[in-house]
């Protein structure tokens, strides 16, 4: 049977998910724009509102559960993953969403990570970068970039940070989308075509911590150069960018390349279409490793690829078993083989 | 035709079958414990592997062996010595020898006694012409030359006809207990369904073995085993790691929750796992996880969702589901943690037995985390066990360690089948929809259990976490005095259970001089003893534990009235700190041995009499 989660009758709002609790988080943090676009997303996915799960891992982006009104579980650090594949394996009519950190996800809980990646599993990772970590206080995280200064690194990093696209893509991972922290329309959309997505997706949001890593992704989302620094992907339109949107991606020979619409008699046939569907991902992985200041910054659903899920997968061979086996409870498990009486 | 020989009762034997790893050691003696069954009698099994998968061939170090204790009265241990020893090659014969008794019967493949295997295995002279073997009644069969011989119009080579060799070292044991052969060839028609040369050639080893044991005379007078006095039912062959299994399976059937279990493979808990990946047609998931802390994190996922949620490991696994543990603790969701121990530290000992993470199962957690902790103390009730931790993690909304060992997890002994219908009912405290006086850590007053209130149910969306929380209301809290009363109420909750779980019983008078106390996987070994004992008319009683955390109401009354304690356990003495520290009025001696090893009857027996005698 394939796996369904059960839609609201009614229509829900915002407000069916705002929690009672006083929200801690430093003001001025990008978290909370990733708290509305999720409050806001929530009804209009439209399922019952039992019907979300909420389940997060340890640092500041793990206290998320708390602050939104539906089932939550507050884990340990780097769990998150695993704790969350527990919940959809048991119970695969539940939507269930990860709130994790750059600390929480891609250190501690790395193996975590790649192998529910790998898995497939059902479920929609949002992962708050901040490239530090806040609640100890400002240590360097693996997104670090090499030689930042921080209270552990004091003369530098001296460490490659991993860039969580390309590692989602290397673990075989069949969803990724990045979003800037400031731009909550366009993280509300990528939210539901996560959660629209059978299998596992996960959403980097480019996170700033006013406190302990201030304007980490400043060269990016700065209102004065984010149109020159982001490409804004969407399926089957071309890859333009810049305020005059005169500015394209072009595949030439086996490389991406920057060029300028109507220079060296470029034209738009020239510029790639952007297709998130495609099972190779050779592009996506180009697109997800485009950084400054060669390359804008791609933002928006870079890969959305068909696949089985675990969680399909699972119920389908539960459904062969029991329409095959001659075992159809306990005492008839109990019986089977060679038994005797005495 | 050779002439008939004499038939001579016993009441017990102890066979043990012993070659390189790969020669199919396990296979037949575990043909050959069914066989004994079929006839009715009681039997305890034990298979004695090397961690590694094939080591190097003949070298002592690569022996595999599967030791079985049949009889016909009832089988508590797999035995000591064994009676009649099966020896494949030299270096089974050079670790083996020392667990045969003097005059025991010792069939050995004389054809693998060369040159070559006689140094590998550290023989500096063939034991087989140097006199070393007079005392035993050694029987040099040239088994692989034999079973080539029976082969030899099939057209096989003989790296195929080695493989039956087996065979014809069973079929040879089949004539010294005049066992009939059935069993065995019916298990070929069923292994080989596909591949009626196999079934063939197999049988025709075996039968080849059973002529040969009768031509030769292998032995004075073959051995008759009766059926031993068993109570009526319908039983049949359990390993301790199928009863587990099986006994959660049974809880998630009763409770009506169903199954999850998250485990990563590990030495010697890995066959639960298996077993329970067998079960998708009872709807039974298994998910092999990608280490224990994925194992342990998505079963606790697995019980806030609704689950019966159960995860499996050995000690080095538990020790990386430490902090999970408490996360379960704090959440107060149900879980069961199977530890089927082996000896340790750290990679230790895989493939051998011990009792000493029961500290770890106690403690082994930061803050102030109590659970339940219960043992299993026989192959076959590990399924009540089993079924018993799910239970009473559920109806008490606790984790629940239960420990078992390689021991009794890949022994096998015979299980007496229940009906479901009879089984105790499970009953889960789970919230209704919608219920209006609904709080995450709202209690029962008598029991100070919390409701279980499901994902996906209307009216009780709610957030918990390993924060602190508020008591009642669930928030998060850091309080002073909140934290001491949740410290409080999650201890006396686990301190409670003890009003649900039977007294302690003893084997004895009250007033025993000695007291013989143990517990976990040593209960046949140690009550074996104390009966020889008892029927000697010592004044000696057992008390045998199975619960741990909570102890029993009456464990100290148990305790009291006895001249002498004695704690006997294959750790260094974990339990009996545990009980000094709960009853410290009490002196307590104590009987350890920490060689990978299962106590022996005659070790303990002789430890008993010399405390009686002091």
């Amino acid at each position: 049977m394939k796996i369904a989660i059960e839609k609201s009758a009614e229509k829900l709002t915002k407000q069916d998910f705002a929690s009672d609790q006083m929200v801690k988080w430093c003001p001025g943090c990008g978290s909370h724009s990733i708290l509305a676009a999720m409050e806001s997303v929530f009804p209009e996915i439209g399922y019952k509102k039992e019907n979300y799960v909420n389940v997060s891992g340890i640092g500041c982006s793990s206290r998320f559960p708390y602050y939104v009104n539906t089932y939550g579980f507050h884990g340990i650090h780097g769990r998150a993953n695993a704790i969350a594949a527990g919940v959809k394996l048991s119970n695969p009519g539940l939507s269930v969403w990860i709130s994790t950190g750059d600390g929480d996800s891609l250190a501690i809980g790395g193996n975590h990570f790649i192998h529910i990646v790998r898995r497939n599993m059902d479920v929609n990772i949002v992962l708050f970068n901040n490239q530090i970590y806040g609640l100890t206080k400002g240590q360097y995280s693996p997104t670090s970039p090499m030689g930042a200064i921080t209270k552990t690194s004091p003369m530098g990093t001296i460490e490659h940070p991993f860039n969580p696209g390309e590692l989602v893509i290397g673990s075989q991972g069949t969803f990724f989308a990045r979003v800037p922290d400031n731009n909550v329309k366009l993280m509300t959309q990528v939210m539901m075509q996560a959660a629209r997505h059978d299998g596992c997706s996960v959403i980097e949001v480019l996170d700033n911590c006013v406190i302990f890593n201030d304007k980490a992704h400043a060269a990016i989302t700065g209102k004065d150069v984010r149109d020159d620094h982001q490409l804004i992907l969407e399926h089957g339109k071309p890859m333009l960018f810049g305020k005059e949107k005169n500015k394209g991606i072009r595949l030439n020979n086996t490389r991406l390349e920057v060029v300028e619409l109507g220079k060296d008699g470029i034209t738009e046939k020239d510029i790639l279409v952007h297709d998130a569907f495609s099972q190779d991902p050779g592009i996506h992985l180009m697109l997800a490793k485009m950084h400054l200041p060669e390359f804008p910054v791609a933002m928006g659903v870079i890969r959305s690829t068909p696949a089985m899920t675990f969680n399909q997968l699972l119920e389908n061979q539960i459904e062969k078993a029991q329409k095959e086996s001659s075992i159809k409870c306990m005492d008839d498990l109990l019986n089977s083989g060679d038994t005797w009486e005495i | 035709m050779a002439k008939k020989i004499p038939h001579m009762d016993k009441q017990t034997v102890v066979v043990k079958f012993a070659g390189d790893s790969g020669d199919g050691m396990q296979l037949i003696g575990t043909l050959f414990s069914n066989a004994a069954a079929l006839a009715g009698n009681d039997l305890s099994t034990f298979p004695d592997y090397p961690a590694e998968i094939r080591a190097p061939h003949n070298t002592v170090a690569g022996v595999s062996g599967f030791q079985v204790h049949v009889g016909s009265t009832r089988i508590r241990t797999s035995g000591d010595l064994c009676d009649v020893l099966v020896a494949m090659n030299p270096a089974s014969l050079k670790a083996n020898l020392k667990w045969a008794k003097k005059g025991a019967t010792v069939i050995v493949d004389a054809d693998t006694f060369t040159e070559e295997a006689l140094s590998k295995a550290n023989y500096a002279s063939n034991p087989l012409a140097d006199g070393s073997l007079s005392s035993y009644n050694l029987v040099p069969a040239p088994i692989t030359n034999l079973s080539r011989k029976a082969l030899e119009n099939d057209g096989l080579d003989n790296k195929t006809i080695d493989k039956t060799r087996n065979m014809f070292a069973l079929g040879m044991i089949y004539y010294i207990f005049d066992r009939s052969m059935e069993t065995t060839c019916h298990f070929f028609e069923t292994k080989f369904a596909k591949k009626p040369q196999m079934i063939a050639i197999n049988k025709k080893v075996l039968e080849a073995g059973h002529h040969y044991a009768e031509a030769a005379e292998i032995v004075e007078s073959t051995i008759n085993i009766g059926s031993a006095p068993m109570e009526k039912g319908r039983y049949r062959n359990i390993t301790g790691n199928v009863a587990t299994a099986w006994g959660l399976l049974a809880a998630a059937e009763k409770s009506g929750r169903p199954l999850f279990l998250g485990s990563y493979p590990i030495t010697p808990a890995t066959d639960i796992l298996i077993e329970i990946t067998k079960r998708r047609d009872l709807g039974a998931k298994a998910f092999q996880a990608e280490d224990e802390i994925a194992g342990i994190c998505s079963t606790i996922g697995a019980s806030f969702a609704g689950s019966l949620a159960c995860t499996s490991t050995s000690g080095p696994g538990l020790s990386l589901m430490s902090e999970a543990l408490g996360l379960a603790v704090i959440t107060e969701l149900p879980i069961v943690v199977v530890d089927v121990q082996r000896g340790g530290p750290s990679t230790g000992l895989p493939t051998k037995s011990e009792q000493s993470d029961l500290y770890q199962a106690l403690f082994g957690r930061n803050g102030e985390a109590p659970l339940i902790v219960i043992a299993s103390s026989t192959p076959a009730n590990c399924f009540q066990y089993a079924y018993e931790a799910a239970k009473l993690a559920m109806e008490h909304m606790t984790p629940c360690i239960l420990l078992s060992d390689g021991s009794i997890g890949n022994g096998s002994q015979l299980f007496r089948i229940p009906k479901m219908a009879d089984m105790p009912a499970i009953n889960p405290p789970i919230v209704p929809a919608n219920d209006p006086d609904f709080k995450p850590y709202l209690r029962n007053p008598e029991t100070l259990v919390r409701g279980w209130a499901l994902p996906g149910t209307e009216g009780l969306r709610h957030r918990i976490g390993g924060l602190e929380k508020e008591d009642i209301y669930g928030n998060v809290s850091t309080d002073p005095m909140n934290h001491a009363t949740m410290t409080r109420l999650r201890r006396e909750k686990v301190e409670k259970i003890a009003d649900c779980i039977p007294e302690q019983k003893v084997d004895g008078d009250a007033d025993a001089d000695l007291l013989v106390v143990s517990w976990g996987g040593t209960e046949g070994a140690v009550n074996t003893a104390v009966k020889a004992l008892q029927a000697e008319g010592k004044s000696i009683a057992h008390a045998h534990f199975n619960y741990i955390m909570p102890l029993p109401k009456n464990t100290a009354k148990v305790l009291e009235g006895h001249k002498k304690i004695v704690v006997c356990e294959l750790n260094e003495g974990q339990f009996v700190n545990y009980l000094r520290g709960k009853f410290d009025h009490l002196s307590m001696k104590q009987y350890n041995k920490i060689q990978g090893l299962p106590f022996t009857v005659s070790e303990l027996t002789e430890c008993f009499e010399k405390l009686l005698a002091e």
